[in-house]
């Protein structure tokens, strides 16, 4: 029973909700205030991230004529408790990597397929062309990037030979992380690129594309979908960048100095997130699709090789 | 329209440009205000894409006959509460279009057709500095 209460509390404060959203919002004030940095501006105030989610919850919500209002409406919500549960399970395995469940890993890949699907979903239920546009764009996009993202997964459980997140993480702490090995450094390099395509960040932001589609799938939301759907990128700034710590930097520990070494790790990735983000124009769907399934499939097969021959 | 709403809405309004038949002067004027220089954005102030995410329209341009069913579309397409920003002389009073057979009337005429109730701010001038447009801006939260 106690157990229950406990992952019930993980799920909505500690790695789950709260800390994630809150988390999440400061994260996108330091994306906010960087780029402003980087092009010689000011920058929005700190709690302007939640402001603007707070504004969001009190405006009007309108739902289009030509919309099926239940996957409308149920789309993004669906989304963020997807995300929620990613951190969650990512937040207890890290904290216990005894913890394990057969196949966490395999869960964790099919739960960061939700929330571009929510997007998709959501796109095609607000029945306007051009969010059904959008939503087409993000398929061919998690198409494109799935396929080398699965490929370094692979490199990575092989190498440990398990299925298990916290074998993984365990396994880094007796034999030191896996980027010590020159498979993973190329591994851990496409996994960046394909951070970038699954927070939506501008080379491959070719689903919302501001200036082309209008934002695409979000186009039709107002109001608290929208501040939901805003509220589960954020999300996703915390989450897929700690997978890929937990994969190939050895996870997070909360204890003592430790805390301090998981934030510098984060906030590296993050800031190559950042610097990639303000220095290139944003691809073509057809580039992206080449690009993911051309050089970065074929870096990733490198890094699969490597790791056979055992470098 | 509660506190609460209008204390969020101060501090993040996000405003959507609409051109309604202006010469492209008060358009480059409001692209000025997102330039380094100006940086609306230290006020939370962000240009959206989509009237569906607006809280402010601005309005630059007298409303001529072929524009005029499309702006009362966009304003009613727009999450209350919302305000209406009439940008330059054209927008508040049509200017030199005054009585001229191609235009249907001044944004606040056109609006009201459908909206009484709407909220409006005037920021007069051929174009009106972007310093004046912010200070608008600001005032007119204060206000609500």
């Amino acid at each position: 029973m106690e157990n229950y209460l406990y992952y019930f509390l993980a799920f909505l404060i500690f790695p789950g909700f709260l800390f994630t959203s809150i988390f999440g919002l400061v994260v996108t004030w330091v994306d906010r205030k960087v780029s402003a940095l980087i092009q010689w501006r000011v920058g929005p105030p700190f709690l302007q991230p939640f402001y603007d989610f707070f504004k969001l919850w009190h405006k009007e919500l309108l739902v289009p004529s030509s919309a099926r209002k239940t996957g409308f409406l149920f789309a993004p919500f669906v989304g963020v408790t997807s995300v929620t549960l990613i951190a969650t399970i990512l937040g207890v395995i890290n904290l216990n990597p005894e913890f394990r469940f057969v196949g966490d890993v395999i869960v964790l890949v099919y739960l960061f397929l939700i929330p571009p699907l929510t997007i998709v979903w959501g796109g095609f239920a607000s029945g306007n062309p051009i969010s059904a546009l959008g939503a087409g764009r993000e398929i061919k996009l998690m198409v494109a990037y799935e396929l080398p993202f699965i490929i370094t997964l692979a490199t990575v459980l092989f190498k440990v030979g398990t299925f298990s997140l916290g074998e993984i993480i365990e396994y880094q702490q007796v034999h030191g992380i896996l980027l010590q090995y020159p498979s993973m450094i190329l591994a851990f390099i496409v996994s960046l690129l394909v951070l970038q395509a699954k927070l939506g960040q501008v080379p491959f932001d070719i689903a919302e594309a501001e200036c082309e589609i209008m934002e695409g799938p979000l186009l039709e939301y107002s109001g608290p979908p929208l501040g939901m759907y805003k509220l589960m990128n954020a999300m996703l700034y915390v989450t897929v960048p700690w997978f890929i710590i937990s994969l190939y930097w050895g996870g997070t520990i909360f204890s003592g100095i430790n805390i301090l070494w998981s934030i510098i790790k984060y906030v590296l990735i993050l800031t190559v997130v950042i610097l990639i983000k303000n220095t290139n124009p944003r691809v073509r769907i057809d580039q992206a699709v080449k690009f993911f399934w051309g050089w970065i499939s074929l870096i990733a097969l490198a890094a699969l090789i490597l790791m056979v021959l055992g470098y | 329209m509660s506190n609460l709403s209008t204390k969020w809405l101060k501090k993040s309004p996000w405003v959507y440009h609409v051109g309604t038949g202006g010469c492209n002067n008060c358009d480059i004027e409001i692209l000025d205000c997102l330039t380094p220089r100006f940086d609306v954005e230290r006020f939370g102030i962000k240009l959206v894409v989509s009237p569906r995410h607006a809280d402010v329209l601005l309005v630059s341009g007298p409303v001529s006959y072929h524009i005029k069913p499309r702006l009362q579309e966009v304003y009613q397409q727009v999450p209350k509460p919302c305000v209406v920003a009439c940008i330059g002389a054209c927008a508040c009073s049509m200017g030199i279009f005054k009585d001229a057979y191609s235009v249907a009337g001044p944004v606040d005429k056109v609006i009201r057709e459908v909206d009484p109730n709407a909220i409006f701010v005037y920021v007069p001038g051929c174009p009106p500095k972007p310093e004046t447009m912010i200070m608008a801006l600001v005032k007119a939260l204060q206000k609500i």
